[in-house]
């Protein structure tokens, strides 16, 4: 796999941009900045960025709960983002959506969702428009090991297989569906294995070393592009945080967080880094600088938007 | 005018869908080589080939949530649901998916998919074959519901639905398939939202949705030899509902009788009752009258399930109280 610098350089920004994000979302959520409910998405910033770092602007992308990640690694405005969040007009759905509604078709990012398990079909669908439309694009969807227990998931990697689709289902498996352990609500060890009853490959990964997450990507997309038809791909992962922002965490132990907190996907992937010289600490830690920069910006301009007018109440609920 | 069966009506429409979009395709259990459970499919596969004419397998959940996706991806899916009580196994895909996206995504979606159905008793099909569950539909903002009850209407009710940009749940009654009737030839739509009046009068107004619309057809024929004329009103579309036409009839009337097939608890006709004792209760000169089925499951044993369907006499009987 040859990736020019600016490439990786753009996945490692990616990934720091994500982690800064969130690690802001979650400080202005505590300090009830932020309505609703928020999931977040840090230490698991790999896996959005493994996988988005393979597609173009024909192909889709369908996320989860915990979808602030995928949308940046999709190439999403984090201003837009983070004024969808606080419930502004210049977020992405004029306030309407929320963290775990934000969209955006035209970047082909077909939403978070608040159910989970559901963008496994849309997924199929968005790529069997993409089959139709003999585009040569793919769609690939976000799903965690929790949804992989859904009727969702069944039968959406049953048509997808059958009708030989151009999607990727991408498990990240971060050892728990809410509170409740994997070695709890299913009964093997690699969601991958589940492939097997659809006869599509299926194959599990490092889901906190980014170009582990590439690599596999770039085979079943070559695959989907193909028309071999769709991969599952797992992801072993972690979130640091809990479910949602609030949660007390009691279904695990201080030791396992930290236990993961030392596979940083992104500390990893800085190391790679400057041990293949491919980047100065110096220049990781501009980017750095310049993405905190990015989000204290993104804050800014949410704060700024205006709250939707009470007029917009029932707007958008049809087309004209 | 052409002499067509409801069932040929709706495969026409689709046809000249198919012919006029390229973006149309049909998707679900048995609509290709068998051409669907009651054959309204039938020939479709022939003429545009596996590629848009796909046989599913029994996943109802794919079926709308790969529609959802492919909608918003830029297609036209038509999938059809062999039995609206299957419905239960993908309402996630229709009610906060399809339904909900244009809102959530603040106006930036289109999910043009048209959901084709079955409804309605009368086949001895039972309590999980035979249901009319339009209400819970009705409820759902960001979808379009459409009953059609005759082959004229259901040919152009479908072509306009098809052609809608938004989710649309299009009812077809099963025991309407075989009815024959008027259709004009070409190619035509009628617009989601405007009722017909099936039937003039000036004494009471029926309003009936669905196979109903015949029964109190019927019902109105028996009483104009009585001298009750009876003025016969066909949403159509439930959502969105035209409420001038009824609230036109119910003034020119001063009485109103609403007739459904699904159960009368929580059904359209109390939808209905309420737009007139809200907005026209002036121009009641009696009570509203609801004729539905009774709250229980869709029984099997013949007298049963006909005792279960609102007939003729039930009609009949609830227009005399009030006349």
């Amino acid at each position: 796999m040859v990736l020019s610098k600016e490439q990786m350089l753009d996945m490692y920004r990616k990934m720091q941009l994500i982690r800064e994000f969130e690690e802001t979302v979650a400080k202005l959520f505590s300090q009830g900045q932020i309505p609703g409910f928020v999931h977040l998405y840090v230490g698991e910033e790999a896996v959005a960025v493994g996988v988005c770092s393979n597609l173009n602007d024909k192909d889709y992308i369908a996320s989860t709960h915990r979808g602030h990640g995928h949308g940046i690694a999709r190439g999403a405005s984090v201003n837009k983002m983070m004024a969808e969040i606080f419930g502004k007009m210049d977020g992405y759905c004029k306030g309407k959506g929320g963290s775990m509604h934000i969209a955006d078709v035209e970047l082909g990012f077909l939403g978070a969702n608040g159910i989970v398990g559901a963008g496994l079909p849309l997924a199929a669908g968005a790529a069997f428009a993409n089959k139709y439309l003999n585009n040569n694009g793919v769609a690939v969807c976000f799903f965690g090991d929790g949804a992989s227990n859904r009727a969702t998931f069944h039968e959406a990697l049953n048509l997808a297989s059958i009708w030989k689709l151009p999607v990727i289902f991408v498990c990240e498996n971060n050892m728990y569906g809410i509170s409740m352990c994997q070695k709890r609500h299913q009964n093997i060890a690699d969601v991958a294995d589940r492939a097997v009853a659809y006869g599509i490959p299926g194959v599990s990964v490092d889901g906190n070393d980014l170009m582990a997450v590439y690599e596999a990507t770039a085979e079943a997309v070559k695959r989907a592009r193909a028309g071999d038809g769709p991969t599952l791909i797992e992801c072993k992962t972690y979130r640091y945080r809990g479910h949602f922002e609030g949660d007390a965490c009691v279904y695990r132990c201080e030791e396992e967080v930290n236990e993961w907190k030392k596979k940083c996907p992104i500390q990893r992937f800085a190391a790679r880094l400057t041990e293949m010289n491919i980047a100065s600490r110096e220049e990781l830690e501009a980017i750095h600088r310049e993405v905190k920069e990015q989000i204290e910006q993104a804050v800014e301009f949410a704060r700024q938007s205006p709250y939707p007018d009470v007029s917009e109440l029932t707007t958008d609920v049809y087309c004209d | 005018m052409l002499e067509m069966t409801y069932s040929q009506a709706i495969n026409a429409a689709l046809r000249e869908e198919m012919r006029r979009d390229s973006r149309v395709f049909i998707l679900g259990e048995d609509v290709g080589v068998f051409g669907g459970c009651f054959g309204v499919t039938a020939g479709l596969y022939e003429e545009f080939g596996p590629e848009r004419v796909l046989d599913t397998p029994i996943s109802e959940t794919a079926i709308i949530g790969s529609a959802v996706g492919a909608a918003a991806a830029g297609l036209r899916p038509v999938p059809e649901i062999m039995f609206m009580d299957f419905m239960t196994v993908c309402m996630d895909e229709f009610f906060n998916q399809a339904a909900k996206m244009r809102y959530m995504f603040g106006g930036k979606a289109r999910v043009p998919l048209t959901l084709r159905t079955v409804c309605g008793a009368g086949l001895g099909a039972a309590a999980q074959h035979s249901q009319s569950l339009e209400a819970w539909f009705v409820h759902m903002p960001g979808v379009k519901v459409v009953m059609p009850s005759t082959p004229a209407d259901a040919k152009g009710l479908l072509a306009a639905s098809i052609r809608d940009d938004n989710p649309v749940i299009f009812i077809e009654h099963k025991m309407l398939y075989g009815i024959s009737g008027p259709v004009p030839e070409g190619e035509y739509t009628i617009p989601l939202g405007k009722a017909d009046i099936k039937r003039e009068g000036r004494d009471v107004t029926v309003v009936a949705t669905s196979a109903m619309v015949h029964r109190a057809l019927a019902a109105a024929e028996t009483l104009a030899g009585e001298g009750i004329e009876v003025e016969v009103v066909d949403p159509r579309t439930l959502v969105p509902f035209d409420k001038e036409t009824l609230l036109r009839s119910v003034e020119k009337t001063g009485r109103l009788v609403i007739v459904h097939e699904a159960v009368k608890t929580g059904g359209i006709g109390g939808e209905i009752a309420a737009i007139v004792a809200e907005e026209g209760f002036d121009f009641l000169d009696a009570p509203i009258k609801r004729v539905a089925a009774p709250f229980t499951p869709v029984p099997f044993s013949p007298p049963l399930e006909a005792a279960y369907i609102p007939d003729e006499n039930k009609i009949i009987q609830a227009i005399r109280e009030i006349v």
